[in-house]
């Protein structure tokens, strides 16, 4: 089976509002799928779905050849999930919660005790084990929650905006032990809003915007698509006036980021000749000069602006 | 509904159970609470009455019995809504009416065991019991009754603030003692108030209660246990449906 989740007409109305806008897409068998979107995008929305905790209005979700509508029973059992809000029980034991998670797995009590104790000890809540949640930092319930999720040994691991609100070394041991589960075969679905993130981990993005998939492939791949989004980035030793660059060179935009003058334009090479004849012919030194190709958020940003056009 | 039943969702309605016990039951004030309730009641209603210990016993038991069976169980659902917890359990491979049955068996487990203490203390007064088994057998499908109406009560409008859904559990709950003839005995009540009583189930376990203890009852006690075994399953079938129509609105 090449494809693990395969969605297909996927749509969700909350009274006028579509939530999830027949949407269709594929998860590979071992791939991280990056599922990138601005907030109220749908992407929440998509995972309780293919989680099922809420049933769609019409379409199908296949999950590991299971229809998550008719078998969700046997759809679930080779799912774990790492909501957005933490939610385990702050009135239990960090092994309670996990016993529970568990048992509701069907997994045999010796089983179950090996694979808490493993994973407790992978993700350093341990010597917590015995502590009530309630006393648990955000990073620590973060970390209980993809314990519990793991319980399971699930083929997908559903992560919906994991890293929001966490510190940087939480969300850096996060995303390194979601890698690290991605090499040993487990499905990664993960949901986010975080650019870099996706840029980093995921093997393919699908962008959502209002409900709607605006482009899936690999994150190289959506940066190519982007038109005119490569740039310059220059500065000189002396402060330039932005209008005489714009007059000179053919660049699509020209902005000041601070002591930096950045330039849009698709015509690197002659920009940059024309660049450097400007600095000498006004006697100015270049102090820094990159070129940049579109960053996802560049991509990103095009989508979701075009969507909005498209919508006007 | 059942479609799923298997031996393995009951194991999981039964950590529903463990669960539920160790964070809504296993507490000091929902302990007491469960025992002050109808002691408070108790003491309103018979105090200065002149009743000997056998007349006051069924209504002190019947109201130990329902008020504890649905005192924490209408809570447990919207509580859980708002905390999210809700959420988590349906992403587990577990049927709705297993996650429900485990609700009703722990609220059940809390019943059998506050209705001790009142027991206890009615025969260490000199209350007789002449039917142990019929006593016993009463209280364990009344408590069982009276969870899954808590749990039910639960089900609409399928709110996740707890206290709303207490104060219609409240709504329900105090007309429903007030028609059972906990206070007065069916038989010595009018004919449109018996009329009135035979539709609550606390009736029919009040009625078995002064059988155990007085050997006498108003219905024999057949009908009191058929009425009550009807009761206990149509309240946990609605409870389940209710609850398994009503959980995309709750959960959107």
């Amino acid at each position: 089976m090449r494809n693990i989740i395969e969605v297909a007409g996927l749509t969700k109305r909350f009274g006028e509002i579509t939530a999830v806008d027949h949407i269709d897409f594929e998860v590979r068998k071992g791939e991280i799928f990056g599922f990138l979107g601005p907030n109220g995008a749908g992407k929440t929305t998509t995972i309780r779905i293919l989680t099922g905790i809420i049933k769609p209005d019409s379409g199908e979700a296949i999950i590991l050849g299971y229809d998550i509508l008719r078998n969700p029973l046997k759809a679930k059992q080779f799912i774990g999930v790492v909501p957005e809000t933490a939610n385990a029980y702050i009135d239990l034991t960090a092994w309670q919660n996990l016993m529970l998670t568990a048992e509701l797995y069907g997994i045999p009590k010796r089983e179950r005790h090996a694979r808490a104790k493993r994973l407790l000890k992978d993700l350093g809540l341990y010597e917590r084990r015995n502590s009530l949640v309630r006393g648990f930092s955000k990073g620590m319930k973060q970390k209980l929650i993809l314990c519990m999720a793991l319980i399971s040994n699930p083929q997908i691991l559903f992560l919906d905006e994991p890293t929001t609100g966490l510190d940087v070394e939480s969300a850096r041991f996060l995303r390194s032990y979601v890698r690290q589960l991605s090499k040993q075969g487990t499905t990664v679905f993960l949901s986010t809003h975080n650019m870099e993130e996706a840029n980093k981990l995921c093997d393919r993005i699908a962008i959502i915007n209002h409900g709607k998939i605006a482009a899936i492939d690999t994150p190289e791949n959506l940066k190519m698509k982007s038109k005119g989004l490569k740039s310059i980035e220059i500065s000189f030793n002396k402060p330039v006036d932005v209008e005489a660059i714009r007059k000179v060179t053919d660049a699509s935009r020209v902005e000041k980021l601070g002591d930096k003058i950045k330039l849009h334009t698709n015509k690197i090479d002659e920009t940059i000749c024309v660049l450097v004849n400007y600095a000498r012919e006004n006697n100015l030194k270049i102090v820094s000069l990159n070129t940049l190709t579109p960053s996802l958020e560049d991509v990103f940003i095009e989508l979701i602006k075009k969507k909005h056009v498209g919508a006007d | 509904m059942f479609e799923t039943f298997s031996m393995e969702q009951l194991k999981r309605a039964f950590a529903i159970t463990k669960k539920d016990l160790r964070i809504y039951y296993n507490k000091g004030p929902v302990l007491i609470f469960g025992l002050i309730t109808p002691a408070f009641l108790f003491l309103a209603f018979f105090i200065g009455r002149n009743l000997t210990v056998e007349e006051l016993f069924p209504g002190l038991i019947g109201m130990a019995v329902f008020f504890s069976s649905t005192s924490i169980g209408p809570g447990i659902v919207p509580w859980e809504t708002r905390s999210r917890t809700l959420e988590r359990i349906l992403s587990t491979p577990i049927s709705v009416w297993a996650i429900f049955l485990g609700d009703v068996l722990a609220s059940f487990l809390y019943g059998l065991i506050i209705s001790l203490v009142p027991l206890i203390i009615g025969v260490v007064f000199g209350a007789t019991v002449h039917c142990w088994l019929t006593l016993c057998l009463s209280i364990a499908l009344a408590s069982f009754c009276f969870s899954s109406l808590g749990i039910l009560m639960s089900a609409y409008p399928p709110s996740d603030i707890p206290a709303t859904v207490m104060m219609v559990s409240s709504l329900v709950k105090f007309p429903l003692l007030f028609i059972s003839g906990v206070f007065i005995p069916l038989g010595q009540m009018p004919l449109w108030s018996r009329i009135l009583a035979s539709i609550s189930p606390l009736t029919y376990f009040v009625d078995l209660i002064r059988y155990s203890t007085q050997q006498t009852s108003y219905f024999p006690i057949t009908v009191d246990f058929a009425a009550i075994i009807l009761f206990a399953l149509a309240f946990l079938v609605a409870a389940i449906k209710i609850h398994e129509r009503t959980l995309p609105q709750r959960l959107s």
